[in-house]
């Protein structure tokens, strides 16, 4: 299974899209840090930026890179293997790909400017969405023949988490202000696994006041530990399920 | 060997394979031919398992191919387009073939690597590639693990006269070797020295499974595109004429 991991690793890693996402990312940290002697604030902007490219990328890169190796992939299923062995290379390759560029183009800046639990949290949130995004994408891909419907499909994923979500919650919270909606609003979290991210790492910074609603109670219902690894699980979730969703569609996949 | 009993496909509405029953023997040379849409990809890739048939009963030399994988062992595909990763080099290709097929076959077959000259070509990356010389990887790596059953769809359509002479001499030689080859082309003069057999699909529907010598006889052709065009109409005429139209045109 490795094997071809390896290869679809190091194919992707001489793509200039993917050279190119490399060179943002750092070129953004470096920027970002050099900003302000504090880097905390640097994190903080980071966290921004992470949270809205990563999953953009991941999910937009890896619909494009399945139907491109569409073909190859057939060729490769008509040899003796397993399908589901062949899905799951193709994910790690994928995903693992990403994740080193991602490790180069923010985890080296953050080492070097911000070595610290919370600069940890942003590099292991953006791996993790990493790997949430390319799982959405791998969903995406089987789901239909048709490369525009694929890649539509991705989009709408993207849009749906990163900006139609948040207004969504708020729409909720507005309209319902009269009642308690703590649990409500632990629920509705648990849906998005961006919010989540950005939960995760907020709560290894000292800024309260920029925690946001959801931030401040995870804080209040589990602490700062508790509440990271309750947080991390769910997004350990969010990476396997449409993932397990993909493989069940694969098998009986018409090629 | 492979036997396929009551073989259909259907997509949606369309019934793409209708029951198609059919044996191929080793050391048959078999050509797959018909219009456009009638069914021959479908029924390749539902002999690989890329395509997941209905109902159907398909052994490949007595394996079951519905769930199962390993049977592919015994099966070199070249597809009808070739694309690979853009930045793979021929080199890495080979290897990740080899890598898959590894330990099943001790014996490499590189022959025909060697006649096309690939070797001086190993380390250019799959994207600076002609299409032709994409083709000429596909159909090295069918033959590349010496499997005893080939199945090559639309092997000649992009290679230039040379290659596409390598390429049949070598599918002559194997068929020599007692290896089972399934073809599928439009080309039917490129057919007529390889083949030994001809199955005729239309509509999803098996036509007839006849050999050569039976068909040129019947007919009184020497050539095989003559011999199945006369037998076409005939056929047409004697059973339905609404599938004369295409018929025609192709031929």
């Amino acid at each position: 299974m490795l094997k071809i991991t390896k290869y679809v690793w190091a194919d992707i890693l001489q793509n200039r899209i993917v050279l190119i996402y490399t060179v943002f990312l750092m070129v953004v940290s470096f920027t970002l840090f050099g900003l302000d002697s504090n880097p905390a604030k640097g994190l903080m902007s980071l966290l921004n930026i992470v949270l809205m490219v990563v999953p953009l990328i991941s999910v937009i890169f890896t619909t494009i890179h399945f139907y491109n190796s569409y073909e190859f992939i057939e060729l490769l299923l008509a040899q003796p293997i397993h399908r589901t062995r062949l899905l799951l290379s193709e994910f790690l390759g994928v995903s693992s790909s990403l994740m080193t560029a991602f490790l180069v183009g923010v985890g080296l800046p953050v080492a070097f400017f911000a070595g610290s639990a919370t600069g940890l949290s942003l590099v292991g949130a953006g791996l993790v969405l990493t790997l949430v995004f390319v799982s959405l994408a791998f969903w995406a891909s089987v789901l239909t023949r048709d490369k525009a419907k694929g890649i539509g499909l991705a989009l709408l994923l993207w849009f749906y988490f990163s900006l139609l979500y948040d207004g969504l919650v708020l729409a909720i919270l507005f309209s319902f202000s009269d009642y308690p909606l703590d649990k409500v609003m632990l629920v509705l979290t648990m849906l998005n696994p961006v919010d989540l991210a950005r939960i995760v790492v907020l709560l290894h910074m000292d800024v309260s006041a920029l925690m946001g609603y959801t931030g401040a109670l995870y804080q209040t219902f589990f602490g700062s530990a508790l509440g990271t690894v309750y947080a991390s699980s769910i997004l350990i979730l969010w990476a396997i399920l449409p993932l397990w969703v993909a493989v069940r569609v694969f098998r009986r996949k018409d090629l | 060997m492979i036997i396929v009993e009551h073989l259909t496909k259907r997509f949606g509405r369309l019934t793409v394979l209708d029951d198609v029953s059919v044996t191929l023997q080793p050391g048959q040379a078999v050509s797959l031919i018909g219009p456009n849409g009638s069914g021959k990809t479908t029924f390749i890739k539902c002999l690989l398992g890329l395509v997941i048939p209905e109902e159907c009963d398909m052994r490949v030399d007595g394996q079951s191919v519905r769930d199962h994988w390993s049977y592919r062992d015994k099966i070199g595909y070249m597809p009808q387009i070739s694309r690979y990763p853009d930045n793979m080099t021929i080199r890495q290709v080979i290897s990740l073939m080899t890598d898959i097929r590894q330990g099943k076959n001790a014996q490499l077959d590189t022959e025909l690597i060697d006649t096309f000259g690939l070797p001086a070509l190993y380390d250019k990356t799959m994207r600076s590639l002609s299409g032709g010389t994409r083709q000429k990887v596909g159909a090295c790596l069918a033959f590349l693990f010496n499997p005893p059953i080939l199945i090559l769809d639309e092997p000649t359509a992009g290679l230039d006269p040379l290659a596409s002479e390598i390429l049949k001499a070598k599918v002559l030689h194997e068929k020599a070797n007692g290896k089972l080859i399934l073809i599928t082309s439009h080309i039917l003069s490129d057919l007529d020295e390889l083949t030994t057999d001809v199955m005729y699909m239309q509509e999803g529907q098996l036509q007839f499974l006849e050999s050569v010598e039976w068909l040129k006889q019947k007919t009184g052709e020497t050539k095989l595109n003559r011999a199945i065009a006369r037998l076409m109409a005939t056929h047409d005429s004697a059973t339905k004429t609404e599938a004369d139209k295409p018929v025609r045109t192709l031929f």
